[in-house]
């Protein structure tokens, strides 16, 4: 797990040669490591922040092996998927960096309030990831405890969840857990297509006013199912963050060193109680928008090709390789690794049992329901009726 | 025991200002709920006692409300809030149909949102439109959700703070052209022995018909009856209360014996919650029902123009009237 603070520096780190102070031909884009994998110093944010990283050899290992890991067990929920093993699947391939940069920048008081698309967040959280098979499969609908990993649940209504994250950060503003650098800090998950919801901007509205401890996470990958970024804004989005009175900043989402500088960058800052900002992700979804999809109806292969040779993980593959801090031993075993999980995951989904049709009545109350009750009671009458007969 | 007359209105913010009391996690959140105490002053002088943390005015996002209250749950808080008519709630429906009903369930019992969403409901204060609506029916549909309306200054103080204590998520309809009806009201009763909030209530006995409503239509059949009454005829009169999950024990106990039912809501009546109930009593009372159960409702309009909704409403005539017809079968 990569723990590295941004200006922290030493530890061990092998000085770059080709290090610089970055352009990226970009100007709103914050990038450390370029699709070459070459490492850039530091970068500075439109707002003048500037953005660096400063990990241990042992930490930048752990975020490839993160990155391969969580695209793995992606590509496997994928094929389970095209087996009939689940009814759904929403792959985040291509989106690996931004989700396992940001998502290794939360402390661990840290909250989060993922969309669906949050595998890779997910499993930073320390999640088993079978727990999201459980909803696609169709056994459950979503299992783990959010108190417990500090992970929300799934939130499948677009940008739904941006405003629950801001009531939780309200809540820990009047807890008292903000001011200081053990503080808390909560983050909102959601994509470009969720920036026009009502429930987005009203998110922003509130976190503003009530100076939430609050990082809004827009992975921008380009598309709302078929509908290109045009449909839904005219302005870069990080630029709208600006309208509502809190810094913006667009982040090279395929780079995990700068996702995860400016997401620990706006989580302190909110920890410290600095209030709100919104980081753009700016990627590309390789795959379709769920396994139900087809995008080649509204993208041109060309398109897809150029993102390709943006990729998150060769990126970083280069960076290590070339910068000697790991070899071929080390890419093997972690393939190895991630070949191991993935066959596991597979194991697992097979076995899920599906539920007894009689829970179904379980959880609806809290305290219960005396009409629900009795439906219980019936249809559990009614399928013992059917106990020793031949259909 | 402290017993005090005050308008149901009163009851509520007393109500409200003891749940705010007894527990510090209790907040209150809406549009005006602050400094101007709720433009019909549910929340007066709330804010002032207990400050802009516990009592907040919040931007003006029906959406925002629920969306943000449901995040203040999650954290461990036991949100309040108002929407301040029951014609804006709309914004609001997706966080609370898809959200608030449904986190509970979705978790297997992990997350609890212990919210209760106050709306003043329904009509006959001479209002402009979107200011009279009876929307109980989109939320009782919903699991998930639990909904109750008070009928009385009594109840006004005891059931909302019993929906403040309960895990369950609670809409409760308050009846706005009750609000400034007065009652006597037992401030000191312990909540733990109070009447339960989902029962329904036999609020007059008589033996010739029975009588359900709710809400602001109680009052409508208590003077039905006491007119009934002048003509021979004894109605007996129940308090639903409970909207979701229905309490109709006492309905079956009593249309066993009088034989007759009639429904009242202002809600329109298709779909509405009448004709739930007109098919419950049905399937439980069947061989004593000596005439259908009737409906007595607002029509299938959006609501009117004020000039003409007393036309609308439900009142003691047409109430009357549907009496006279389970008779006439």
């Amino acid at each position: 797990m990569a723990k590295g603070d941004p200006g922290v520096s030493g530890r061990g780190r092998r000085a770059a040669p080709r290090s610089r102070k970055g352009t990226t031909g970009d100007p709103q884009l914050v990038q450390l490591l370029t699709p070459e994998g070459e490492r850039i110093e530091s970068a500075t944010g439109p707002d003048g922040t500037e953005y660096r990283v400063d990990f241990t050899d042992e930490e930048y290992r752990g975020l490839y092996r993160d990155l391969v890991l969580v695209r793995k067990l992606d590509a496997e929920a994928t094929a389970l998927q095209r087996q009939g093993e689940l009814g759904l699947w929403a792959s985040l391939l291509g989106q690996e960096a931004a989700q396992v940069g940001s998502g290794r920048a939360l402390r661990t008081q840290d909250m989060a309030f993922p969309t669906y698309r949050e595998h890779g967040v997910l499993y930073c959280r320390g999640i088993d990831p079978i727990m999201p098979l459980g909803l696609f499969r169709g056994v459950d609908q979503g299992g783990w405890d959010p108190n417990e990993f500090k992970f929300n649940m799934y939130t499948i209504v677009i940008g739904a969840q941006t405003l629950h994250a801001t009531g939780y950060a309200m809540g820990v503003h009047m807890d008292g857990k903000t001011g200081t650098e053990d503080g808390e800090a909560v983050i909102a998950y959601f994509g470009d297509g969720a920036t026009s919801q009502g429930d987005v901007n009203e998110a922003f509205v509130w976190a503003s006013v009530f100076n939430a401890p609050l990082v809004f996470f827009c992975q921008n990958n380009q598309y709302a199912i078929s509908e290109p970024l045009e449909r839904q804004t005219r302005v870069p989005l990080y630029q709208r963050a600006g309208g509502f009175g809190f810094p913006g900043v667009r982040v090279d989402g395929n780079d995990v060193l700068a996702s995860y500088a400016v997401t620990r960058h706006a989580l302190d800052n909110a920890r410290l109680g600095q209030g709100p900002s919104l980081i753009e992700a700016y990627t590309y979804r390789m795959g379709a928008h769920t396994t139900s999809d087809d995008p080649t109806r509204y993208r041109i292969a060309s398109e897809v090709e150029a993102w390709q040779a943006k990729d998150p993980i060769a990126r970083m593959k280069a960076f290590l390789t070339n910068q000697q801090i790991a070899d071929a031993d080390f890419f093997a075993a972690v393939d190895e690794q991630a070949r191991t999980e993935s066959v596991h995951l597979r194991e697992r989904v097979l076995a899920m049992p599906n539920p007894e049709p009689v829970t179904m009545f379980d959880h609806v109350y809290p305290n219960g329901s005396p009409e629900l009750d009795e439906q219980r009671a019936r249809f559990t009458n009614y399928m013992e009726s059917f106990e020793g007969s031949a259909h | 025991m402290a017993t005090e007359t005050l308008t149901l209105g009163k009851a509520l913010n007393t109500g409200l200002r003891k749940a705010l009391e007894n527990d510090p996690k209790v907040v209150i959140m809406g549009e005006d709920v602050g400094k101007l105490g709720g433009v019909f002053r549910i929340t007066d002088g709330l804010q002032k006692d207990f400050g802009d943390q516990r009592v907040i005015d919040t931007p003006l996002a029906e959406s925002g409300i629920i969306g943000t209250a449901v995040g203040l749950a999650i954290r461990g808080f036991r949100p309040v809030c108002e929407i301040q008519f029951d014609g804006f709630v709309y914004p609001a429906y997706d966080q609370i149909v898809s959200q608030v009903a449904k986190m509970h369930y979705r978790s297997q019992g992990k997350v609890r949102i212990p919210m209760v969403i106050r709306i003043p409901f329904g009509g006959g204060i001479g209002a402009v439109e979107h200011h009279s609506e009876s929307p109980e029916a989109y939320f009782a549909h919903t699991a998930g959700l639990k909904v109750v309306s008070c009928a009385n200054p009594q109840d006004a103080y005891t059931m909302i703070q019993q929906a403040i204590a309960s895990d369950d998520p609670i809409v409760f309809l308050e009846p706005k052209r009750r609000y400034w009806e007065k009652g006597p009201v037992e401030l000191d009763a312990p909540l733990s022995g109070a009447y339960p909030l989902h029962s329904s209530r036999v609020v007059r006995t008589g033996a010739d018909a029975t009588v359900l409503a709710y809400g602001p239509m109680v009052r409508t059949c208590l003077d039905a009856a006491t007119a009934a009454a002048e003509d021979g005829r004894e109605l007996e009169v129940i308090d639903l209360r409970s909207l979701s999950p229905l309490d109709l024990t006492a309905a079956y106990e009593s249309v066993r014996r009088t034989g007759r039912c009639v429904v009242v809501h202002e809600a329109p009546g298709n779909l509405g919650l009448g004709s739930e109930i007109a098919a419950r009593i049905t399937e439980e009372c069947f061989y004593s029902l000596e005439s259908p159960v009737l409906r007595v409702t607002g029509f299938d309009t959006p609501y009117p123009a004020s000039r003409v909704e007393e036309e609308y409403l439900p009142d003691l005539d047409r109430v009357l009237d549907a009496v006279d017809r389970t008779f006439g079968w």
